[in-house]
């Protein structure tokens, strides 16, 4: 159990019992969602707090403290990434849930997309940012994603992964990266169309 | 004449790489006449910018 130590009597007040669960709660939700494994993202999770009660003291409210406390969780979570990579199973990598097969059957036998498949036009998405319903959306279509689908996706968009260190380090051709990062695209792209673009309400 | 499947595929890897001055060329073709794939094109745009913006600074917009 994380006994909460604050760094001054001004920050005790920041770290109430709820906020300090919800926190939590926030934090592995996050690692979650990009370690795929639930031991590592505790680790993350409790170094990151750890790390965070020890510098609470600066902060006077909890909008600024929450920030910094989710970019040192991020730093946890990369260099997990970093250092778990190395054991990521090569064959689970190109596995049979994840096989293009699925998404060989977006095109017809012409190479153009089917018809139902085809994107269609999305209206401002833009403006779909500013809103927290879609960022929901976009989170569960995350989650939908095969786990090394999920995390060879994200650690692209994280920095200092740039597609050759993924590739290089994961002992995967060039070709092989960018293959699974197009289906996560193309899964991702269908699950934001299906649920938030179309204006349909049934999940995919 | 890129098929659609090439054409997204090439899309999808501008994301991650530079394309040569031929595959360059053979998408701009392709992007004239297909709406479908300009909108993917766009799509595919948009995702990395929310990728980014979900796992950048800040506390994650859903969080």
């Amino acid at each position: 159990m994380l006994e909460a130590v604050p760094a001054s009597p001004a920050s005790a007040s920041l770290w109430d019992e709820a906020f300090l669960a919800q926190t939590r709660r926030d934090m592995t939700r996050f690692a979650d969602l990009q370690l795929r494994d639930r031991a590592a993202a505790e680790d993350a999770v409790q170094e990151a707090l750890a790390e965070a009660l020890a510098g609470a003291g600066r902060f006077s409210g909890r909008a600024a403290l929450k920030t910094w406390i989710f970019a040192i969780l991020r730093h946890k979570i990369v260099d997990t990434l970093r250092s778990r990579r190395r054991s990521i199973n090569i064959s689970s990598l190109v596995s049979d849930d994840e096989a293009s097969d699925d998404f060989d059957a977006l095109f017809d036998h012409t190479g153009h997309w089917q018809a139902d498949e085809a994107p269609r036009t999305w209206q401002d998405p833009e403006a779909s940012l500013a809103q927290q319903q879609f960022w929901a959306v976009f989170e569960a279509c995350l989650n939908r994603l095969p786990d090394n689908t999920a995390r060879v996706f994200m650690m692209r968009e994280h920095l200092g992964f740039e597609t050759e260190e993924i590739c290089n380090e994961l002992a995967i051709t060039a070709n092989n990266c960018w293959v699974i990062l197009h289906r996560a695209r193309l899964q991702l792209r269908i699950c934001l169309e299906k649920n938030w673009f179309a204006g349909e309400a049934t999940p995919c | 004449m890129l098929t659609c499947k090439q054409a997204a595929a090439l899309l999808s890897q501008s994301q991650d790489r530079r394309l040569v001055l031929r595959e360059r060329l053979a998408l701009r073709l392709h992007l004239l006449v297909c709406d479908a794939c300009r909108n993917f094109q766009r799509q595919v745009d948009f995702l990395s910018r929310t990728g980014r913006q979900f796992l950048g600074r800040g506390v994650p917009p859903s969080f």
